[in-house]
């Protein structure tokens, strides 16, 4: 895989993890204190630092062919889980993902919530909302970042990609003062889905002893090949989407 | 300690395995086959891709009927 997929990849999923954990905090500080959702959102990232500090040193000690195999397998699950709920979504028998309804949703919550002051921080509600909301969405972050990084023995790269990500949601959630809505989460969601599941099945199978025709070029193969059968399979759910949406398939999950 | 631990887990659980633990199965068994494949002659890359093609629209077909 290349610079630039490896960038793009890590880019997208960190970016569509960032827009979530900024609705929630911008509910946290809008609807509460600010002060205490910073703190909150500042020991999150400070957490999520020493986790990637801890890992990424330890995962480029193993030997490749066994981190790929385990990688491999881990981002094949993860990434399907991805894919099959964005096509879910395309093809609407999932409930899309909407920032502004999550949005009022939280602030609704926040807003109802009483005071309680502990320590330093004056809101306690506000910082473990923000700190639980970027330690969660950050951690999705810090596992394909670190698993794609490591894989191409460049993590450095990856955490660019990823920090980008965040600094450009975080000056658009700035400059907005709003969640950020308009951006085509469903879309990127669906896009990562399919890198993810590309790039599991490619290095898993490596791992697992595999050799693929054409060495890394069969990425150029199987990238497309993915997309196609998701799209294709939303097509044919797509005749579905007619009937109810069942509760199950409406409300599952968030990522 | 016992639910903090239960609830540790649980969490790696729903973030790793998810909405669908046959999924991790299936991919589990298909990594597994692809190993014993590619002791032997036969090119084992297509084991993978084909678990796909499965895994997912079967996957998709138990969301959909529930």
């Amino acid at each position: 895989m290349n610079s630039s997929a490896l960038f793009v990849a890590v880019f997208l999923a960190c970016a569509v993890e960032a827009v979530e954990a900024l609705t929630i905090v911008l509910a946290a500080g809008f609807g509460r204190d600010w002060r205490s959702a910073f703190l909150g959102v500042g020991s999150a990232l400070a957490v999520l630092m020493a986790i990637v500090a801890a890992l990424g040193p330890a995962l480029t000690a193993i030997p490749l062919e066994a981190l790929r195999l385990v990688v491999g397998g881990l981002l094949l699950i993860f990434g399907l889980q991805w894919l099959r709920k964005a096509v879910l979504r395309a093809s609407g028998l999932k409930a899309m993902h909407d920032e502004t309804a999550i949005y009022r949703a939280e602030l609704a919550a926040v807003e109802a919530a009483p005071a309680h002051r502990r320590g330093m921080v004056s809101d306690w509600y506000s910082f473990t909302l923000s700190f639980k909301g970027v330690l969660l969405e950050g951690l999705e972050v810090a596992f394909i970042a670190l698993t794609f990084g490591a894989n191409q023995r460049n993590i450095p790269l990856a955490a660019i990609a990823a920090l980008s990500a965040v600094v450009v949601v975080a000056l658009a959630g700035i400059a907005l003062r709003a969640p950020l809505a308009r951006v085509p989460e469903n879309s990127m969601k669906f896009v990562v889905g399919i890198m993810l599941t590309s790039f599991g099945i490619f290095w898993g199978a490596e791992g697992a002893g595999a050799t693929w025709p054409g060495a890394d070029a069969a990425l150029l193969v199987l990238v497309p090949a993915v997309a196609l059968f998701a799209l294709a399979l939303v097509a044919v759910l797509r005749r579905a989407a007619a009937r109810p949406l069942s509760p199950k398939a409406a409300g599952a999950g968030s990522s | 300690m016992t639910g903090r631990l239960r609830a540790f887990l649980g969490f790696w659980y729903d973030f790793v395995v998810g909405d669908d633990w046959r999924v991790a199965v299936a991919v589990i068994v298909a990594l597994a086959l692809t190993y014993a494949v590619s002791t032997t002659w036969i090119p084992a890359w297509p084991i993978l891709p084909a678990a796909v093609a499965i895994i997912l629209p079967v996957s998709l077909w138990r969301a959909v009927r529930r």
